[in-house]
């Protein structure tokens, strides 16, 4: 383990500022909550459930939107509920969709109890065998500009383990109501008529 | 492929009406049932099919594909239902379409116990997760049903289940493959 950690509310603002034309799922608990901090957007779509579902949203947006960046910012946590989603995304290769993990080795809402990630869990290692294009560990400042560049333009699909402080950051809640949060998104992105389709 | 329907062709019915109601993103844990269905979406250029691990990844990817714009379907056997409860939060919270086509085990000529106790709680679960259910029970229904349940999904912002009755699917025995 490296002896400092990154602030994950310093890693998300470094990918979303100027976020473009970016469209972003956000994991429920802290990773939405950052995100949030970052911003709350109409093309951020932060689930409040479903826990281990958030990267597979990411791919069912990246197929239908091809020509868009798909980023899935979510925690270890979530992620370990939906790690057979890794093998599903990497058979379908979107070279438009980047997964971010911030890792911080816990179970940050709900008692803070150690994750897997912390018993040994590698999971761009998972990543990278289930086929991702790229899966890397992220541990140090100097790495964010180059992450950045890759979620906003590699060629996917993209995994980043970032590991991160297990510090509570200030609570940045977005919206809840899920039928807004659809609305919003939708109309940002195929506007107003495709919307209400 | 421009090649006639037979009516009985059950599959056949269930991809015209996929088509006519733009379904673009098919996803898919296999069952014999859904063969001949899955090797038609396959064979669709104007179709992208997605093989998951597990049942529930196909919520996640049909709520991500109406936010981007597109129509998705999930097919799977009965044993998945259980698989997919939590994640059916996201249709009936967000308002995100769901189309589900269920072939169904454990009800007619089961010869599989274990098959048995998911199959006969599929509409109960479904029913408990919020979600809406049609039954196909004939090969000349197929069509009509499938239309229905589109029109319910995807107009009707549900989730619905079209349950494939397994006597339409064929009862299979120890000598068949599971």
């Amino acid at each position: 383990m490296s002896e400092t950690k990154l602030d994950r509310r310093e890693v998300v603002r470094a990918l979303l500022e100027r976020r473009g034309e970016l469209l972003v799922i956000a994991g429920l608990g802290s990773s939405a909550w950052d995100c949030t901090a970052a911003g709350d957007h109409p093309l951020t779509f932060p689930l409040w459930g479903a826990m281990g579902s958030a990267c597979m949203l990411g791919l069912g947006l990246a197929l239908a939107q091809p020509r868009r960046r798909v980023l899935v910012v979510t925690g270890d946590g979530e992620m370990l509920m939906g790690l057979g989603g890794l093998a599903t995304i990497a058979a379908q290769r979107p070279g438009n969709l980047s997964i971010v993990v911030l890792d911080n080795e816990r179970y940050g809402e709900l008692g803070m109890q150690r994750t897997h990630s912390a018993y040994g869990t590698a999971l761009a290692a998972v990543a990278a065998g289930c086929g991702f294009a790229r899966a890397e560990v992220v541990r140090a400042t100097a790495q964010i500009a180059a992450l950045r560049s890759s979620v906003h333009s590699s060629k996917g699909p993209l995994f980043y383990q970032v590991k991160v402080s297990p510090d509570s950051a200030p609570l940045v809640l977005p919206p809840r109501d899920g039928a807004h949060l659809r609305h919003r998104f939708r109309e940002a992105l195929l506007g107003t008529k495709a919307a209400a389709e | 492929m421009q090649r006639k329907i037979s009516e009985l062709d059950w599959p056949a019915a269930i991809h015209r009406a996929l088509k006519s109601h733009k379904v673009r993103q098919v996803s898919y844990v296999p069952d014999a049932g859904h063969k001949r269905l899955i090797e038609l979406c396959q064979i669709d250029k104007g179709m992208k099919t997605v093989p998951l691990t597990t049942e529930e990844e196909g919520i996640g990817l049909a709520a991500g594909a109406w936010l981007g714009g597109e129509r998705a379907v999930l097919l799977m056997q009965s044993s998945g239902v259980g698989n997919c409860v939590n994640a059916l939060t996201l249709p009936a919270n967000c308002g995100l379409p769901l189309l589900m086509i269920v072939t169904m085990r454990g009800e007619w000529g089961e010869y599989n116990p274990w098959q048995i106790p998911m199959g006969q709680a599929t509409p109960n679960v479904l029913r408990a997760a919020g979600a809406r259910i049609l039954r196909l029970e004939r090969a000349e229904d197929a069509l009509d049903t499938v239309v229905a349940a589109a029109k319910l999904a995807f107009e009707g912002y549900a989730a619905v289940a079209v349950l494939v009755g397994q006597r339409l699917i064929g009862t299979k025995s120890f000598a068949e493959k599971p």
